[in-house]
């Protein structure tokens, strides 16, 4: 019976959490299709499923070789279509991530099958059914996709993982790895590791407003008392002031965090497409007609040099508790 | 140095999307249609490496309607020297049969590189140029922004979340563009003007159907309207508050 293969992601060894969700979406799919959730966790030698079965997985494929411990889009590539190949799968499902964006199309050439990128929903209904945003969220499609197996990438954070506990029987695999065409060969760390906007629950961005690249660190200071990442308008990222990582919108990143503060920035509307599925909007802004207002969920006209330092020390008493 | 640049015709960054009568798809009168940003970088790219290489040629390749011998010429004003529209007036979701027109057309043109947008801004797929690369079993770097070629051999950098990947590959290869990978230039008049008289050729093509269909196109939910919780630093509390309780996030 067709099945959901589900392709895991992990760093340094453990599972991202994006996982999950990944897991939480594939078990609706098959839970719709009748079928069961296979799980392809690729890794180094000591790479661990530990968990996989609490998230729904029916079976856990691992493949661990210290040849894989990093994304090599090559060889991941080769093993998730050769494993795909080797089951009876409906759809492939991996994260929409820096690594599933470049994996899912790379499975899908080499399966000849359809790709839906980057989906914030996936369901049955009488065939497999994505939402996905398109012309930069300012419309939502709804498709009808078919191949056998068609490939999606989700969104992170637009699934909320939900335990369902499953058998998870592991096994270990090993598919043709193929040749490296391409090869990573190193993984430069940032000085501090930075949570990524696209994933973090909370982001904290700031926009011209801030006045002075320094000024960033009293985001910095919000963003760690709420456990979230520090994000940016474009504006502050052109002007070298913040890293072309942390950019949020339409030429930088899509985020759907449950918090986003959108402090000193104006709201453009290509700054829009990046927020639009946050759960909650707030913003500080000294200008009352600042167009953010108008997505905002809660805002505060005001000065940010005042304002921001106020919600830290009171986000910080509640967090001290 | 041999490079093509795959590039598609969009709709503006800032145009307003309204959906047509069909409810399936966008009603494009109206709409301004330009050079997918991202593509812009590419490009760049292509012009920067054949200059450093001191000959070569650009050569850039579109898939799409009539319209899109605009976009062709406007990397053909950036510095491109010719053009090829695959013409078609199918409008394809699914990134795989695209890819594999393109892959068909650049497969015996020697290219040493060839180079894509890391998505476009209309469908956000980030898929055809790697899917490019898969068909012709290309060494593919997807969403660079930095790039060094030398002597047959190039390394590039992509963002991961919290780092950023050294990837190295020989060349023939396929790489797509992150923003940040170089400053696109803009057409100077004289380039604009020279630009009508480079080659553009049209070949009429078709594309396969694909495995998407359309079942509806619809704005997304509006954000309830906010509200100003108040001025200055004496609201803080009441946002807090809502925070906690109405919005439960804290
Ligand atoms: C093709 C294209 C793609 C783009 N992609 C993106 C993208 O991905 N992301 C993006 O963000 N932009 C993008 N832009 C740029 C976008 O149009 C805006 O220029 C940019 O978002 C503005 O950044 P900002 O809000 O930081 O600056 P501004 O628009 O200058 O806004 C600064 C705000 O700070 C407020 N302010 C100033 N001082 C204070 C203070 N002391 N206290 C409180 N508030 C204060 C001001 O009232 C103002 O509203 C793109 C543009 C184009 C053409
Ligand atoms: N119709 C097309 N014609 C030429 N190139 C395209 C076309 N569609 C996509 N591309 C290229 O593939 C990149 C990724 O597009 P996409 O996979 O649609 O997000 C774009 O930036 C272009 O370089």
């Amino acid at each position: 019976m067709a099945g959901v293969m589900a392709v895991l992601e992990q760093r340094g060894g453990t599972l991202k959490r994006v996982s999950h969700e990944v897991l939480t979406a594939a078990r609706g799919l098959a839970d719709g299709v009748g079928g069961e959730v296979h799980v392809l966790l690729i890794g180094g030698a000591g790479v661990s499923a530990e968990g996989v079965g609490e998230y729904g997985a029916d079976k856990v494929f691992v493949v661990a070789d210290d040849k894989v411990a990093d994304y090599q889009a090559d060889l991941y590539a080769s093993a998730a279509a050769e494993q795909a190949k080797a089951g009876d799968y409906a759809a492939v499902l991996v994260s929409a991530t820096a690594m599933g964006k470049d994996l899912a199309p790379r499975i899908a050439a080499r399966l000849g099958s359809t790709l839906a990128s980057d989906v914030t929903q996936v369901k049955h209904d009488g065939g497999i059914v994505v939402v996905r945003p398109v012309y930069a969220g300012k419309a939502n499609y709804t498709l009808k996709v078919t191949g056998s197996p068609c490939v999606i990438s989700v969104r992170p954070n637009a699934v909320t993982p939900v335990a369902v506990a499953r058998a998870g029987h592991v096994e270990s695999v090993s598919p043709a790895l193929g040749e490296v065409r391409a090869g990573t060969v190193e993984i430069k760390a940032p000085e501090r590791a930075a949570l990524d906007v696209a994933e973090a629950t909370v982001v904290v961005s700031g926009g011209r407003g801030l006045k002075e690249p320094e000024h960033f660190a009293m985001l910095e200071e919000l963003a760690e008392a709420l456990g979230g990442a520090v994000g940016a308008s474009r504006a502050v990222v052109d002007a070298g002031w913040r890293p072309h990582a942390e950019q949020v919108g339409q030429t930088g990143k899509v985020v759907s965090p449950n918090l986003y503060f959108a402090i000193g920035i104006s709201g453009a509307i290509q700054h829009l497409a990046g927020i639009r599925t946050a759960k909650t909007i707030v913003a500080v802004n000294k200008d009352p007609d600042a167009p953010i207002f108008k997505v905002a969920d809660y805002g505060i006209v005001g000065d940010l040099f005042e304002v921001v330092p106020k919600i830290t020390e009171e986000v910080k008493k509640i967090r001290e508790g | 140095m041999k490079i093509a640049v795959c590039v598609k015709r969009v709709p503006d960054s800032e145009a307003r999307i309204k959906i047509g009568g069909d409810g399936k798809a966008i009603d494009d009168a109206g709409i301004k249609l330009v050079l997918n940003p991202y593509d812009e970088y590419a490009v760049e790219e292509a012009l920067k490496l054949k200059e450093a290489a001191g000959s070569g040629e650009a050569v850039v390749v579109s898939v799409g309607t009539d319209a899109a011998q605009e976009t062709i010429r406007t990397a053909l004003a950036m510095g491109c020297d010719k053009g090829v529209l695959l013409k078609t007036d199918a409008k394809e979701l699914d990134p795989l049969p695209v890819a594999r027109v393109l892959a068909a057309e650049l497969k015996d043109g020697a290219y040493d590189l060839i180079l894509f947008g890391k998505l476009a801004i209309d469908d956000y797929s980030h898929a055809v140029g790697v899917m490019v690369a898969e068909l012709l079993e290309l060494p593919c770097v997807s969403a660079i922004a930095e790039l060094e070629i030398a002597d047959g051999k190039g390394k590039a950098e992509r963002e991961i979340e919290g780092g950023v990947e050294v990837v190295e590959f020989s060349l023939p290869a396929v790489l797509t563009a992150e923003k940040g990978l170089n400053e696109p230039r803009y057409p100077a008049l004289r380039g604009i003007m020279m630009a009508k008289k480079k080659p553009l050729e049209v070949k009429d093509i078709s594309l396969d159907a694909g495995g998407i269909e359309v079942e509806g196109l619809a704005y997304p939910p509006e954000r309830q309207a906010g509200k100003i919780v108040g001025e200055g630093v004496d609201a803080v509390p009441a946002l807090i508050e809502a925070l906690r309780n109405e919005a439960k996030v804290l």
